[in-house]
This record gives C-alpha cells, structure tokens and sequence, in this order.
C-alpha cells in the first residue's frame, strides 16, 4: 500500500475521532454552565472547555474573552481554529477524497455526506440552544464512520492504519482531559467535597462518554481516584488509555504480521501496554497525576511518530 | 594552454534530509580548440552517479541518494588543454539545427524594453558586427555585479534592473539576440582569469550565436569578449537551466548551506598528481 | 436528428416516440435523479478562476446521442488513420525529421513551438508510440462528413464522463436503453490497463507494475484520476509518492520502495521533473525524465506530444496523413486560415462577423471568438490581437454542427453536439471503444460545448438500425 494511503487514512480517523471528542467537550461543558450559579465558579466553565481542547492561546488571538458564544463558535466552527470541529470534518474529507478508493463505499459517503452538510449549515453563528443538535449531529457521524468501518472494511493492512489513527488518537484525547483536570482528581480535593465537585468529575466523565460506564464498574458514587482509574487503567472502558493501548498494540501486531517484519513503534507501544496493564491507581498517585500524565502524552506522542516513520513516509 | 579546475559544491544541512536527487552538467567535452585530458567526479558520500547524456549533448550525471544526510560534497578536478580560436565553436556535439535556438523561454523571453534595445543596436544585421555592438552593449548597459540577481531572474527582470551577473547578462544577451531572429544559446563553463584570481565563487557563463557562413560564434558579455583559450566550455541550453552545474532537488531538512569554491589555474608539472 | 429533408433520421426513430410519449414531468424528473447521481458519488470537477464553486458537477443530458453502426464504422476507420499519423509524426519530429527535410511542415512549426520538446529529440520510445490515449474532438456537418475539429494528444480527458453516463442511462432510462442494441463502453478502463502493460519496459516480465500519477484533489479532472484507477486497479500516486533511484522509479509504500513500470501521468510535460522542465514544479518526481529516457519506465502518454495536436500543426495534418501513411484522410479538416500568412490574415480580417477565430496554443475554449455570436466590440478587440500577433492565432468558418435533441428545462430543443472518442494505441495497435464523449453546448445556439463554458454532456449510444 502507498505510504501517503496509510498516512490519509490513519489522519481521516484521527480527524473524525478529534471532531467527536470537540463535540462531547462542548456537550459536558454546556451543562456544567447550565448548574445554578451556586454549584459553579462562574465563566470557568468555558475556559476550561478550551484548555480542555488545548486551543485556550489560539482562542485569546482572536476573542477578548470566553464567553458561551465565543468558546462554541470557536471550537465549532471557525476557521482561525485548525482544530474546530467544522476544521477537523474538513480535513477529513480531505483525506478521505485523496484514498476514496482505499474506502468503503458507506466510508466515503458518510464522510462526503457530512461534508456536504455542513457547506450547508449556517457557519456564522451557533446560538447555545442549537448546540445540542450540533454536537449530536457530530457524534452521530463519527458513530456511522467507525461502525461503517468496522463494518465493511476488509481486515488488511488499510483496516489496520485506521484504527491506529482512532486510538492514538483517542489516547490523546483522554490523556489531555486528564492533563487539565488533574487538581480536581487529587486526593487532597476530594475532602472538600461538594456540588461544585460533583459536577465537574461529572463533566470529565462525560467527555470521554464514560458517566454510566463508571456506576456498572464501581457501583459507588463517584470518587476522582476511581475516575483516575477508570480512564488510565480499567481494561473494559473502550476509552481508558489501557484500552487505546491494547488496541495499538493489536493493530501493530496484525500490520507486523501483515508485512513479516516489525520495528520500533511496535517495540515502543508494547512497552508502553505492559507498563499499564500491570500499573495500579496507587502507583499512579505516588508518582504524581499530573507527571504520569505528562509522560504518557509524550509516550503516545512518539508513538505516533515511530508509527510515521514505519510506515507513513 | 592547459588549464587546471577544481569545483567543489558542498551542502550542510541544518537537519538530515532524506532524498537528494541531482544532475550535474560538470563534465566537458572535446572539441575543436578544447581537449580534455583527465576529469573526474567525487562524492563524499556513498552513491552511485549514472551517466547520461542530454539532448544537446551535454555529458549528464546522475545522483540519487534516498537515506538521511546531513551534508553532501561534490568535487570535480581536472585538466583542460584549449587554443584561441577566435571564438568559433566547431567540431561540438550538435544535435540541432540552429533554428531551435530561437526558441523563447521563460527566463530569456524578451520584454518591450530588450526588444526595443535590440532593434537599436543590431537592427537587421544578423552578422557578426551586429553581434559584437550588441555584445559591448549589453556589457554597458548592465553593470556587472553580485548580489541583486539570483538563479531565477529573467533576462528582462535584469536589464530592467541594469545589474547582474555573468549568468544574467547572458540572459540578456540571448533574449536580445533572439528576438532579432538570430539563433542563440546559453553556455557554462570556467574562465582562467587574467589578473591570476585563481580563487573563484562560481563558474562563468557566455553565450554563442549562429553566424550565417560561421556558424556558431561565442560571446562573452561579461567580459565583453569572445571566448579565448582561456574558457572551458562544459555545457550548452537554451538557458542558464539547460547548462546549469547542478540541478537538484531534496526533501526534508530545514535550512541548506550551501558552499561553492572553483578554483581554475595554469596546469603545471608539479601540480599534476 | 433530423436529417436534410426533416424525416427523423433511422437511429432516433425509437428515441422520437419515446421522446413524444413521456409525461412533461418525466424529462426535469429523470434530469434531477442523474444529478443526484453524480452528486452523490462526487462526481465533480473544478473550474479554473471560479472562487465560489469550487467542485461543481457538468449538466448531464439524459436524451442520449445516436450513432448507426455503419456511420461508427467509417468513423472509427478515420479515427486509426488519424492517431497513426500523429504517431508516426511525433516519432518523426523527434527522430529523423523527414517531414521538415521534404518541407511539409515549416521548420519553425516544430522548433519553436512551445510543446516540442527538445530534450525529446533522440529519445527511444516503446514500439515508437508517442500517443497512447488520444481524444479526438469530431464534429458531424451532414449525413456523410465528419470533420476533426481538434486533436488531443497530450492527457485528453472526459473517459469518465463517458462511462458515468452509460451508467446513468443503464440505471435511468432502461426501457429505452433495452430496446436499443447499443454497443457497450463499459470495457474502456480494461483497455486502457492492458494498453499500458504493453508499453512496460521488457525488463518488467509478465506482471509490470502501472500507476497513475496525479497532480493531486485540486486538479479539475481528480475525479477522473481516481475513478479510472480504481476500475484499471491500479495505485493513484502524486509526485510525492514516487523517488527515482539509479535510475529507475519507485513508489514509496509501507513495506518498502516497489518498482513502477509503467505510469499513466495526468500531468502536464512542465511539471513532470523539475530537473528537467518547470524548476519551481511541486508535482512532479525529480529525476523522472532521465529514468525514462533511458527506458527504465514507461510514461502514457510521451513527453512532448503536444507538439502534435496545436491548432497550427492542425492545419497541417491533411499533409501529414497522406505523407506518412500515403493514403487519403478519411476524416476531414474544417478548412483553417493560418493568420500567419499575410494573404489568409487579410481574408480573416475581412470576414470576422463570420468566422470562429482560435488560439494556436490556447485549450478549453478560453481566448476564443465566435464571430456570429460576438458583440461588435468583441470582434473589435480581437482585430487587435490579431493584427499585433497574427501567428498566435487560426480562424475558421462556423460551421453548420449538427444539432441532437437536447432536454433544457423549458422543454426538448436541439443543441449543438461535438463527440470526443478515446482512442487506444498500444503494442497491439489502435483500439477504440464504441461512441465516446457527445459534448452538448447546452446555450441555446450556443456552439462551445467546453465544460469550462457552460457546456454538459450527453451519454453516446452506438446503435444497430
């Protein structure tokens, strides 16, 4: 296969996996704006939706401050955010018309459908209470995409490439969550307690469409360690970074197979799978949330890269 | 006269690239007046050059390297034994009839002003003195000197600005020349400098010109003379891009420098190895 | 479709009662579903200069074109004749050059013409095959004359149009498409994969590896390049995924370099190699030209071709057929003045309101007057362009095109057709799809078919009657 195939192909999944996550952040983050002002810390809410999305110095370029309008239109559809959701889609469709050949026919007219809806939408405003209907929109064509994916696409080297695309990126997303919301997992917090709490662990859970996951896994009430290892270590929630891992792993395994012969992102994302298949939560927290965060972002970080260098140039 | 010339072309690279490809036109050829009696290309690096020759009949090699680097050299070194011929060129390797060097291209294609120029000072006189008016009115017309040009200033972008070098007076020359219907054509190569400057920064450049019952003729603007024994002809275009040293391409890597020394002296006994 | 003496002439006959028996609605209603179509599938193109519509689809005619299978046969023996001498012309050019030592073409027609080549001269081609896929642009005046309107011998393309339109006739117009024998297209892309292995340098064995270079989504013909790849089964590569290396080309891929034998470029000669043509080209494979030169790949169709199909070696080409193949032309020349010659400028110039004048280089219908149609400052502006650049450019009279009945909305009306078939020509000669592209100037009285310029196109059914 073409090394600029793989390298659409593991983008257009990165592009479409990005574009969900936006979308779920600008979902948990409009609730938590919506809770009486008593339960929150007001106006917070928007810049930690952009922190979230790793845009908060792109967004201060162009607004002088973020408010519910701003932070939705930037995050969903401006054109000066690279990574606005409407961006993301873009790309997408972009790399998806460079391998449309690579692609099952459901692929391609699920993305093109997408794309040809959204030069449709009216991209000057996103009122709040349109939201909703956007961010479901999103996800629902993420949702066709994948499920398209994994439903039509043949087992080959192509399958592969683009479910390494989805999960690094995945990976990415949930480790970033993590990064900027650390000081509200650590213990020392969980004393204070409260609504205020509540709500934000709430949020981050929602992100990563893991709110109900967490009752069937822990059936208590929430507590940030148990969120912590919820979305690092818990092997069944299909986001948690030690179920990206796996999957990295399988899908490098079956590209090694495919081609007789392995390198090093293969080395790198098996040690990177063994170090949190047999971590704990306890250690997690010796070593500091925040630090073990950090690393693994640039862990997954160079994966990727090694994954480029394999195989994508 | 035996001329000696070293060429050295050497690219450092600020990170690895990881594709190099070029051709090179450095290797001359014999003809009436020029016998080349040992010339050899050099890598630093392990490659393989394949020689070719172009459609004009310039010696071609070559090189193509597809794995990281962080510099390249390129050496040439040789001997050259020439004798004045009054500037005629024969016995080269012609491929073509002259009319193809009426052929405009993009960095010869006249302008206005070089039109009306050149109809001042050949006018219909497609001879020899035609020529050599035009050849000391190009040189006075366009200063000679470093700097303001580069490999992709046209000919008219350089006589507008009355400030070049060897290269761009060439152009000048050319599209001139052309556009009076006399066939024409680009020449590189190295110049035993009179005033002993053994060390030089580039190759030189001059042009020929088709002289009915001549043939072709050359002219060298900068210097406001015919070639002499003094020039090594190496490679012959339509323009500084059909005779140009080296023609490269790479990818990756950020910023390249890149470092050209040429040195061209009297070949003597000791000196010979 | 109707012929001289206003019969319905015989391959319409069904295409008629169809025509007179379908509800009014039926025509906008079938018109809207091929759009669909197209859309849906993202068949598109872009125009050039048109910021707004950046992919846009060509107005689709559901009312297909009629040819008899005796009218194709002569057409398609006119056809073989024409791409042999332009062949045999081009390996002439760039070999021995008997045709401008016998003086049947001027010198300066070939060596400054823009699209000759001269890194070309000497170079050996496979079987001496310069033109593999030639689009010959033909126009019918009355029932028996077919004249060439324009040779298109550097990467002609529309092939997919013609095959999206047999399927939407398949998928749309059954009942009428059943009770035609037409004669299938549908094979096209086989043809053209087994064409190009049979260039492929012997070195390659039984299995040559062929590709089809691109110069990537922007280009207005993307569509086309990976719709034909997909149905050759055959990479679509862009510059950037091919390194020459010894000499020889490879395509980067995720194992490791494969060898590329044979390449099916949609690229034009300019940025084929930026060692060796445009040095500023982002498209192409440095180092390409040499590879080829010394016959490690093939490439369809050969560098320099358009030296063959400019409107001023057009003129020529009655010459040039007799002269190589000794034979009459079969397909006419629509008389031509070259404005070069003082004495046919002089005619031109005193005739403009009459005549179609055309660029020599120019290509897709741009800087081009239709004397008949043109306003009177217009014709003004070109009696200057003319006047300063007389060698630039050929006229020629406005011809009497035939017209097919066309569906404009407001109704059935005739229209102005060209038809551009596809023509093959590989080790095993001149091979050639049924029909081909019917181009419709969809303006009423309009004679430009260019898609560029408002033009759509028709499905061409080659039918027994």
């Amino acid at each position: 296969m073409l090394s600029r195939t793989a390298d659409n192909l593991f983008w257009l999944s990165r592009y479409v996996e990005r574009a969900d996550y936006f979308a779920r952040v600008l979902e948990a983050t409009s609730r938590l704006a919506a809770l009486p002002a008593a339960y929150s810390a007001p106006g917070n809410e928007w810049v930690g939706a952009l922190a979230t999305a790793g845009c908060y110095d792109a967004f201060m370029k162009e607004y002088d401050k973020p408010t519910a309008e701003s932070v939705i239109q930037f995050l969903a559809f401006s054109d000066k955010n690279p990574f606005s959701i409407r961006q993301c889609l873009e790309t997408a469709r972009f790399n998806a018309r460079a391998v449309r050949t690579a692609l099952t026919v459901e692929m391609w007219e699920t993305i093109n459908g997408a794309w040809l809806e959204l030069q449709r939408m009216d991209k000057s405003t996103l009122a709040p209470a349109r939201l909703t209907r956007f961010t479901e929109w999103v996800k629902d064509v993420s949702l066709r995409f994948d499920g398209s994916g994994y439903r039509t696409m043949l087992r080959n080297d192509a399958y592969w490439f683009s479910r390494l695309g989805i999960f690094i990126e995945r990976a990415d997303n949930t480790a970033r969550i993590l990064d900027v919301k650390y000081h509200i997992l650590l213990p020392e917090t969980s004393a204070v307690g409260g609504g205020l709490d509540y709500s934000q662990w709430a949020a981050i859970l929602r992100s990563v469409n893991a709110l109900t996951a967490y009752h069937w896994v822990y059936r208590e009430s929430l507590r940030p360690w148990l969120i912590a290892d919820l979305l690092i270590l818990n092997r069944e929630l299909p986001r948690s970074l030690a179920s990206c891992y796996r999957e990295i792993v399988d899908g490098l395994d079956n590209l090694a197979g495919a081609y007789g012969r392995q390198g090093r992102g293969q080395r790198l994302a098996r040690a990177l799978h063994n170090s949190l298949d047999s971590g704990t939560i306890e250690k997690v927290f010796q070593t500091g949330l925040h630090e073990f965060v950090t690393h693994f972002i640039s862990d997954n970080q160079r994966i990727g890269a090694a994954i480029s260098e394999q195989y994508l140039i | 006269m035996r001329i000696r010339i070293k060429h050295r072309t050497a690219y450092a690279y600020d990170e690895p690239v990881y594709s190099i490809t070029e051709l090179l036109r450095m290797t001359p050829r014999d003809h009436d007046g020029q016998r080349v009696r040992r010339w050899r290309i050099d890598l630093d690096q392990d490659g393989r050059l394949v020689e070719t020759e172009d459609a004009f009949g310039n010696m071609v090699h070559v090189l193509s390297l597809h794995r990281p680097l962080d510099s390249l050299a390129i050496t040439v070194e040789g001997e050259v034994e020439t004798d004045d011929t009054v500037g005629v060129i024969s016995g080269a390797v012609e491929r073509f009839p002259p009319g193809l060097y009426l052929r405009e291209t993009a960095l010869t294609r006249p302008d206005a002003a070089i039109k009306e120029f050149a109809a001042d000072v050949i006018g219909d006189d497609k001879g020899l003195e035609g020529l050599h008016a035009l050849l000391m009115a190009v040189k006075r017309e366009v200063k000679f000197e470093n700097g303001p040009t580069d490999a992709s200033t046209t000919a008219a972008q350089a006589f507008k600005g009355r400030i070049g070098v060897c290269q761009d007076l060439s152009h000048v020359f050319i599209a001139a020349a052309r556009s009076r219907g006399i066939p024409t054509r680009y020449v590189g190569g190295y110049l035993l400098r009179e005033d002993g400057m053994v060390q030089q920064t580039a190759g030189h450049a001059w042009t020929e010109a088709h002289v009915p019952a001549l043939g072709w003729v050359g002219f060298d603007p900068a210097n406001g003379i015919s070639p002499t024994a003094a020039h090594v002809r190496v490679a012959m275009g339509l323009d500084y891009l059909g005779a140009a040293p080296v023609r490269g391409s790479r990818s990756g890597g950020s910023e390249e420098r890149l470092e050209v020394t040429v040195a061209v002296d009297h070949a003597r006994g000791q000196q010979q190895n | 479709m109707v012929g001289p003496d206003g019969s319905i002439r015989a391959p319409y006959a069904d295409v008629a009662k169809w025509l007179e028996a379908a509800p009014p609605d039926q025509l906008e209603r079938l018109r809207i579903e091929s759009e669909l179509l197209y859309r849906r599938g993202g068949i598109t193109f872009a125009v050039y200069g048109d910021a707004a519509g950046e992919e846009r689809i060509i107005p689709f005619d559901i009312v297909p074109r009629m040819i008899s299978t005796a009218e194709w046969a002569r057409l398609e023996l006119g056809l073989k004749q024409r791409v042999r001498a332009l062949n045999m012309y081009l390996a002439d050019i760039y070999g021995k050059q008997r045709v401008l030592k016998e003086k049947i073409v001027p010198e300066d027609l070939v060596w400054q013409n823009p699209a000759f080549r001269p890194e070309m001269a000497g170079v050996s081609v496979p079987h001496d095959i310069y033109v593999h896929i030639a689009g010959i642009d033909i126009v019918r005046i009355d029932a028996d004359d077919y004249y060439v309107l324009e040779d298109n011998a550097r990467t002609p393309s529309g092939v997919s149009y013609m095959l999206g339109g047999r399927e939407i006739s398949i998928r749309l117009m059954g009942d009428l498409y059943g009770a035609h024998r037409v004669a299938p297209v549908e094979d096209y892309p086989n043809e053209l994969v087994s064409t190009l292995r049979s260039i492929a340098p012997k070195a390659a064995g039984d299995d040559p590896v062929v590709v089809l270079l691109t110069p990537g989504q922007f280009n207005s013909a993307y569509y086309e390049h990976s719709f034909l790849a997909d149905k050759m089964g055959v990479e679509l590569v862009e510059g950037r995924d091919l390194l020459v290396r010894d000499n020889f080309v490879y395509m980067r891929t995720t194992e490791r370099p494969k060898r590329v034998d044979v390449i099916y470029r949609r690229i034009d000669d300019d940025f084929l190699d930026p060692l060796v043509f445009r040095p500023d080209s982002l498209l192409g494979v440095p180092g390409l030209f040499n590879a080829y030169a010394a016959k490690n790949v093939a490439l369809a169709n050969a560098v320099g071709t358009g030296a063959a199909d400019d409107k001023a070696i057009y003129t020529y080409m009655p010459e040039i057929v007799k002269f190589f193949l000794g034979e009459e032309p079969i397909l006419k020349n629509v008389p031509t003045w070259r404005c070069r010659n003082p004495n046919e400028l002089s005619h031109v110039l005193a005739h403009l309101p009459e005549l179609v004048v055309k660029e020599v280089h120019g290509s897709g219908g741009y800087g081009m007057l239709v004397g008949p149609a043109a306003r009177a400052a217009e014709i003004e502006r070109f009696r200057g362009l003319l006047k300063a650049h007389p060698e630039n450019y050929i006229a020629q009279p406005t011809l009497a095109l035939s017209a097919c009945p066309s569906f404009v909305g407001s109704g059935v009306a005739p229209r102005h057709v060209d038809l551009r078939p596809f023509c093959l020509t590989g080790a095993k000669g001149v091979k050639i799809v049924p029909g081909g592209l019917t181009r419709v100037a969809l303006k009423e009285g309009s004679l430009v078919v260019n898609s560029s310029q408002g033009g759509g196109t028709k499905d061409t059914w080659v039918v027994d009657v």
